[in-house]
């Protein structure tokens, strides 16, 4: 299965200043009741979270800390069941778990003499029992829960995701005999930075040679492609190339690998164990 | 100069600022500003420092070294070069130019300024007045300036000027009083003698095996007209000079008279007799050595600084020739004693400690203490040497005594060493083979010039076999012996080609000869192999060992010997003077150059880093022997090139001077270098392949003519190399940059090619090292030949020779002490072998003559043979050591693994000390490592054949056939035993290190966990629900539960059944749950529980009925309590439970039902998911939270409900839990 940039696009534009709830994805699943709910959500994930990073920069100013804190303060004072925080960071365009944190920051500066460390509040939100309120705690941990795009839940889902997908990318390399090293055993050979997989023989895929396979359970949209690039590919031209790069083509169709392993990112000419390579960027089973 | 080390040792300046200040470096802001006002102030004189720095210790030490072999100071100093001084010739004067002194002679400035200081005060001796009159400029700027301190003392920059003092021992410079005694002058004495008093007694053989015995007080052998060029090597000191360098030596001569004459004058015979004894006496004990005693030392602090300036110079760089000063050191370090004890010149000042004006050495204590401090900043580079060096260093008890902590590091650094160095190679030549390609007839414009170089190539061996057999004899010579028959047949090449032919040849001949190391090999065509070369390889080495010893000169040209032409080399040289053809010249020009083109252009094989960390081993040893055979090849091609390309302009007469000069210099720079070395230098350098280009071109320099160095061309070489030798710090350790070894081979050849006296001694000095600029100009590309380790000690050794002059500086040290410190010289006995044994040994059993047959076949084979074989040995060897690692290691490995994990098993968690632990495995494991060489073998004799089979013709004849397999696997298992031998202890202690922590570490933080993890069950097929899945599934109910929903949202109580046994199923297979997954699925659970127990999530059904029936909930929690008791691999958050959120749901609900929540807990203990005690300790908590009133009632209730019962067995359990539940129904109502 292939998404073309063109679907991508359509069920993107549904998502514009959506809040991230459940109820939101349901009506997307309506929509397009041909995508799988995880496709969709990845797809919603990705978007939101583009929205969130142009945007969270105005959440975090300090006089819309304060506001959104009293705000809080007035409304579970009136009625602490209700959802509160909730339909704050919905009223204000922000993700719940975002928000939530944000007060939980705020709350917890009011209340402990030092300033709360990042551990601390991580734990807390993993975790809202321990949040010393117990109206902050319900209201927080309603917020994550609903949250289907931040919070502590939904990276879990992502690792998880990144993590089954690596195995079953691992399961066809062998169900193919395709010869590899992966990346424990890079490690082992002191890499420091690896792709999940180096084919030992290299492949070609849809006419380009593939020598490396990274899996990534999101969508290769431009955006994050570039990210990709950046964080992780050039890490390992570094570490391996001796020689230029050229060609990077851009998105030729928005990837999924069941058995053809489409390609999103290749790169040609380009020295040895490392390029050209793919990044395998969502698998649906 | 001399108040810049006063104004240190006075601690007005720091030693940091003071080296910042001569490295001419931007003085930084951390100099305090009266340090950088006191050194500001003597701007101008920097230059000149570190020339009088080396001076002032040479001098300084004069007394105490006056018998040893001369170490040469490259004194002088700008001041040579600065126009006017009188007498001295303008720049790259010959008179200072080859006086690179003996420190005897150099000696004058310390004993000279105190006594010029004082002045008025103090009463100048008679000899020094009268030194004053004499050396005139000197005498005279002395007494004439008596307040610029600063100013007076740059004369002493330059001592080569006939400086004579008191302290002169008249041992040195007056050579017809004291003739030495006991040695057979081998020409006429006296007149000529060099400095040096140990007359070697003169060995044939030695002759050719070592440079000649002429330091740096001897003319450059490039004076030599071709007249008598046989002279050269087999002379004497002198006696070969022409007359030209003889009117050198005349004037030299002359200083020498005036000294002796003043010396003889002198008041105070400063010298007792004993060194002038036999010095074969000297060296063998006849010298009763002072001890040395580390609590003897006068005035540590000043020697410590002037230690520390001096090492800080060396370290930056800024002296000419690092290995120079070391053996300075060294000879400091093994003086054996003061000429006297006190001497009277210096008694007048014995206060003035932290000045100049005491001697710095005032006893050998002080010596010594002043050698181990240098040596202490320089021992990266010690550690460095070859493993005889650094034997007899760390065996030094001297350097035990002053600093046991250097000692305990070069012990270490000897053991780890394995850096054995033998100069002495097996000599293996052979004449030249027919070359197919190039030798046959339609390469020759005619029938009668095939014929002719036919012949020629006939006479050419037979003139090499008459030199083989007579050059060592007395009394041959070479011009009269071979030189008609040489010009009679270069007189036959009358076409051109056939000259390009003959060049070929003779430098194909050259190669093959003189490629070993020194060209040294002593026996070239058709000798028979001899009686000793039937004694087997083992006593063959020994034989070696022992010729090396016996046959090696104690000291052989000191540290700086000038360019020569040792063993075979000679006939070559010999060969051209002779032949003093024209054509012949200028066609070996042209190919040579050609040849050095090509090498210099060869792409040597780039290795890659980190490719196969340890297992590339093999193939690095194969690219590092090339880069040596072709690195050796390119120095031998470009010294002949020098000497030929420079031939025509070195004559007898003295460098010209003046006008002379500068129209010889208007023409000379007329003329195109023979070869574009600038050019290929500064690729060399901009490639970063300087440690192949430099040495070469070091070479190629060393016979350069005196006017070369003032060419702009060749100036602008001389810059680069200088600023090169500034950029080598060897400190600055940097991966991207070049090697340690890399550098030091630059730095010896590069020291040498300063002190050849052709190279303009102001030329190192003077020049401003912008080290910065030369850094930037190079672009440099990522791997570089510098910065690969190409360089071993071998090569260095190789290539620097007298760097070896350290160790014999050591081993005379030890062979003078030996009856005190218990002999370190082992004695080699070699075996006798009667003749009759030696004739019943079949000859077949040694391995010398099977080397020489294995020679003697491929020369006969086309070179594709030859390569072919060498590859697969290569390879095979290679794959050999490969295989072993893969096998014999890692079943060792996993020995260790599981050793690793009994040791951890007996000794419970904490294990042990880990450091400990690995010795253990170390030393059960390591004596395993000997089978690796059994199995190496068997695997070489195994693979090595079929591949050569495979790679040769098919219609190879089989005995061809054979003996190349025979030779691929000698080759092969000699490479991979080679290897195995010397690494495969470190190469298990490496990998066992690397188990051991592997195993530990996943033992570390979550053993229980990690022992128990499971993996699915052997049938399983990995369909169940992905975790990712499951836990988005569960965040959907919960989210659901805590609501905000809709009306119409819920969940079927059939999903939530569902839900429960995918979760189970997930859990079972394990394919594609990671740690953290299961986490998050273990939370969810609990807080889906949680919501059951509070009736808190809605279901879709029925309106009326929106909740959850009671025994569908308790089915569920059933099913998530076995889950948790059974699947669950990692910790379930079951606190949570009771948690106050948890809890507090169930206060919102109407009316409260705590029978699931009962059940939930007694189902809890039961199945030991909880203790008893954890859920008081949470109820207890959960009092503390603000409840409503009836609420935290009904709390207390159920607390004390659950507490209340007894722990009863499991039967009466199940009975209890009926009556419980109806209790719970009853709690619940009322």
């Amino acid at each position: 299965m292939i998404l073309t940039k063109a679907q991508y696009d359509e069920i993107a534009q549904c998502l514009v200043s959506v809040p991230p709830t459940r109820q939101s994805l349901r009506k997307l699943k309506q929509r397009f009741p041909s995508q799988s709910q995880a496709t969709l959500l990845s797809i919603f994930s990705q978007e939101y979270q583009k929205h969130i990073k142009r945007t969270h920069a105005k959440h975090h100013t300090s006089e819309a800390i304060e506001s959104y804190y009293q705000r809080y303060l007035n409304g579970v004072a009136k009625n602490g069941a209700a959802p509160v925080l909730l339909d704050l960071a919905n009223e204000v365009d922000y993700a719940p778990s975002l928000m939530a944190r944000l007060i939980l920051e705020r709350f917890l500066q009011e209340h402990e003499e030092t300033p709360p460390s990042k551990s601390v509040i991580n734990s807390m939100l993993r975790d809202p029992s321990q949040i010393p309120d117990g109206v902050l705690a319900n209201q927080v941990y309603q917020c994550i829960v609903n949250d289907c795009c931040y919070g502590p839940l939904v990276d879990c889902i992502k690792h998880a995701i990144g993590h089954e997908h690596e195995v079953m990318l691992r399961d066809m390399l062998l169900e193919k005999n395709l010869s590899f090293l992966d990346e424990d055993q890079l490690r082992a050979k002191g890499y420091d930075k690896t792709p999940d997989f180096i084919l030992q023989v290299p492949v070609a895929v849809e006419g380009h040679i593939i020598h490396w396979i990274e899996s990534k359970a999101s969508f290769g949209d431009e955006c994050s492609h570039h990210a990709y690039l950046h964080d992780q590919f050039w890490s390992y031209w570094n570490r391996d190339g001796s020689q230029s790069c050229s060609g990077w083509s851009g998105i030729p169709g928005l990837g999924d690998s069941s058995a053809s392993a489409s390609q999103s990112a290749r790169i040609k000419g380009v020295g040895k164990h490392f390029l050209p390579g793919i990044f395998v960027k969502y698998v649906c089973r | 100069m001399a108040a810049v080390l006063e104004s240190l040792l006075r601690e007005e300046v720091s030693v940091a600022a003071v080296v910042r200040w001569i490295a001419r470096s931007t003085q930084g802001s951390k100099d305090n500003p009266g340090e950088a006002a006191a050194l500001s102030s003597l701007r101008p004189l920097r230059k000149e420092f570190v020339p009088f720095l080396l001076n002032f210790l040479r001098e300084q030490s004069s007394r105490v070294l006056p018998q040893g072999p001369p170490t040469p100071a490259k004194a002088s100093g700008a001041s040579a070069a600065l126009p006017g001084r009188p007498g001295g010739p303008p720049r790259g004067s010959r008179g200072a130019r080859s006086q690179l002194f003996p420190p005897t002679e150099a000696l004058s400035t310390a004993a000279e300024s105190p006594v010029a200081r004082r002045g008025g005060r103090r009463r100048v001796p008679g000899p020094a007045r009268e030194r004053g009159g004499r050396s005139l400029e000197e005498g005279v700027s002395v007494e004439s300036l008596p307040g610029a301190g600063s100013r007076r003392l740059r004369g002493s920059g330059s001592p080569s000027r006939p400086s004579l003092t008191l302290s002169d021992p008249p041992n040195l410079s007056n050579l017809e009083e004291f003739p030495p005694v006991g040695s057979v002058p081998p020409g006429p004495t006296g007149r000529t003698k060099p400095s040096r008093r140990i007359n070697p007694t003169p060995v044939s053989e030695e002759r050719s095996l070592s440079k000649p015995k002429t330091c740096f007080t001897s003319p450059p052998i490039s004076c030599v007209p071709s007249s008598q060029p046989s002279a050269l090597d087999t002379r004497p000191w002198g006696l070969g000079l022409p007359p030209g360098c003889r009117s050198l030596q005349e004037e030299r001569e002359m200083l020498r008279k005036e000294r002796s004459k003043q010396l003889q004058q002198s008041p105070t015979p400063t010298c007792p007799t004993p060194e002038l004894g036999s010095p074969l006496l000297n060296w063998t004990g006849g010298l009763t050595d002072e001890l040395a005693d580390p609590a003897r030392v006068s005035s540590r602090q000043r020697l410590e600084l002037v230690a520390l300036v001096y090492s800080s110079c060396i370290a930056e760089n800024l002296v000419p020739n690092l290995f120079l000063e070391l053996f300075f050191v060294f000879q400091l370090l093994t003086a054996r004693r003061m000429v006297t004890a006190k001497d009277n010149d210096f008694e007048l000042s014995p206060g003035a400690l932290d000045s100049l004006e005491s001697p710095l050495f005032q006893s050998i204590h002080d010596c010594v203490f002043f050698a181990v401090q240098v040596l202490e900043c320089h021992f990266q580079v010690l550690s460095n040497l070859d493993k005889g060096t650094l034997k007899l260093l760390a065996e030094n008890e001297r350097l035990l005594c002053f600093s046991p902590a250097l000692q305990g590091r070069l012990r270490a650094a000897y053991e780890g060493s394995v850096a054995k160095v033998s100069l002495v190679m097996p000599p293996s030549a052979q004449a030249v083979s027919f070359q197919p390609e190039t030798d046959n007839r339609a390469n020759f414009s005619s029938d009668r010039a095939f014929h002719t170089f036919k012949k020629q190539r006939d006479v050419f061996y037979e003139v090499l076999r008459e030199w083989e057999d007579h050059h060592e004899e007395a009394g041959w010579d070479f011009e009269k012996g071979l030189g008609s028959r040489i010009r009679a047949m270069m007189g036959q090449l009358s076409a051109a080609c056939s000259h390009s032919h003959f060049v070929r040849l003779f430098q194909k001949q050259l190669l093959q000869m003189c490629q070993s190391p020194g060209g040294a090999g002593g026996t070239v065509l058709g000798e028979a192999p001899d009686v000793l070369s039937m004694l087997g390889a083992d006593k063959l080495g020994r034989l070696w060992r022992l010729q090396e010893r016996l046959v090696t000169p104690q000291s052989s040209g000191g540290p700086c010997p000038p360019p020569t032409f040792p063993g075979c080399q000679g006939f070559f040289r010999d060969f051209i003077l002779s032949a003093s053809s024209f054509q012949f010249n200028q066609h070996l020009m042209d190919s040579l150059s050609l040849k050095i083109r090509e090498l210099n252009g060869l792409t040597l094989p780039q290795h890659e880093p980190s490719d196969e960390d340890g297992e590339s081993d093999v193939d690095w040893q194969g690219e590092r022997r090339q880069f040596a055979v072709v690195l050796l090849s390119l120095r031998l091609l470009a010294k002949f090139l020098g000497f030929v390309a420079f031939l025509p302009y070195r004559g007898p007469e003295p460098p010209p001077t003046g006008e002379l000069q500068d129209s010889i210099l208007a023409l000379r720079s007329q003329v195109p270098p023979v070869l574009d070395v600038r050019t290929l230098l500064q690729r060399g350098l901009q490639a970063r392949r300087a440690v192949l280009t430099v040495p070469w071109l070091v070479e190629f320099l060393s016979f350069a003519d005196h006017v070369v160095p003032l060419l702009d061309y060749y100036q602008g070489i001389f810059t680069l190399l200088l600023r090169l030798h500034r950029s080598l710090v060897l400190s600055q350790e940097n991966e991207r940059k070049m090697c340690f070894l890399n550098k030091l081979l630059l730095l010896a050849v590069l020291g040498w090619l300063f002190q050849i006296p052709t190279v303009p001694e102001d030329l190192f000095f003077l020049e401003e090292g912008p080290s910065d600029a030369f850094e930037m100009d190079i672009v440099a590309p990522e791997h570089g030949l510098d910065s690969m380790p190409v360089v071993d000690q071998q090569l260095l050794y190789t290539c620097c020779p007298y760097i070896g002059e350290l160790r014999k500086l050591l081993a005379l040290w030890v062979s003078g002490s030996s009856g005190r410190s218990g002999g370190f010289v082992r004695k080699i006995t070699p075996t006798t072998t009667t003749t009759s044994s030696l004739g019943a040994q079949p000859p077949q059993t040694s391995q010398g003559l099977q080397a020489q047959l294995a020679q003697a076949f491929f020369h006969n084979q086309p070179p594709s043979l030859r390569r072919t074989v060498e590859f697969v040995a290569e390879r095979i060897g290679s794959n050999c050591v490969k295989h072993i690692k893969a096998t014999l290691v890692a079943d060792l490995v996993r020995q260790v693994e599981s050793l690793l994990q009994e040791q951890l098993v007996t000794q419970g968690e904490e294990g042990g000390d880990p450091a400990q632990l690995l010795e253990i495995l170390y030393s059960r494991l390591c004596p395993h490592g000997a089978q690796a060489l059994a199995l190496g073998r068997e695997f070489c004799q195994r693979k090595s054949p079929g591949a050569v089979r495979a790679l040769l013709p098919e219609e190879t004849p089989a005995a061809v056939l054979s003996s190349a397999e025979n030779i691929a696997v000698g080759l092969a298992t000699e490479k991979a035993c080679a290897w195995l031998s010397a690494n495969i202890t470190a190469l298990i202690r490496r990998e066992v290190k690397a188990a051991v922590s592997r195993t530990l570490r996943a033992q570390g933080p979550e053993p229980a966990a990690r022992g128990e993890r499971r993996g699915c069950s052997r049938a399983c097929e990995h369909h169940a629900p992905l975790p990712s899945h499951l836990i988005s599934e569960i965040k959907d109910v919960l989210s659901l539960a805590v609501g905000p929903r809709d009306s119409d949202e819920g969940v079927s109580p059939e999903h939530l059944e569902q839900l429960v046994c995918q979760l189970g199923q997930t859990l079972q297979c394990r394919q594609f749950l990671c740690p953290p997954a299961e986490q998050h699925l273990a939370k969810c659970s609990v807080e889906l529980a949680s919501f059951l127990v509070a009736d808190q999530i809605p279901i879709l059904g029925p309106p009326a009925q929106h909740r959850l029936e009671r025994g569908q909930a308790r089915r569920l929690l059933h099913m998530l309590l076995s889950l948790w008791k059974e699947h669950f691999q990692g910790p379930v958050p079951l606190q949570l439970l009771l948690s106050p959120r948890n809890v507090g749901l169930l206060a919102d609900t109407r009316p409260r039902e705590w029978d699931l929540l009962l059940f939930l807990l007694r189902e809890l203990v039961e199945k030991g998911l909880m203790g008893r005690m954890e859920i008081e300790a949470c109820l207890g908590s959960l009092h503390q939270a603000q409840w409503p009133r009836d609420f935290a009632e009904e709390l207390a209730t159920l607390s004390n409900l659950l507490l209340a019962e007894p722990h009863l067995p499991e039967p009466q359990l199940r009975a209890c839990e009926l009556v419980q539940s109806n209790r719970g129904t009853v709690l619940a109502q009322s």
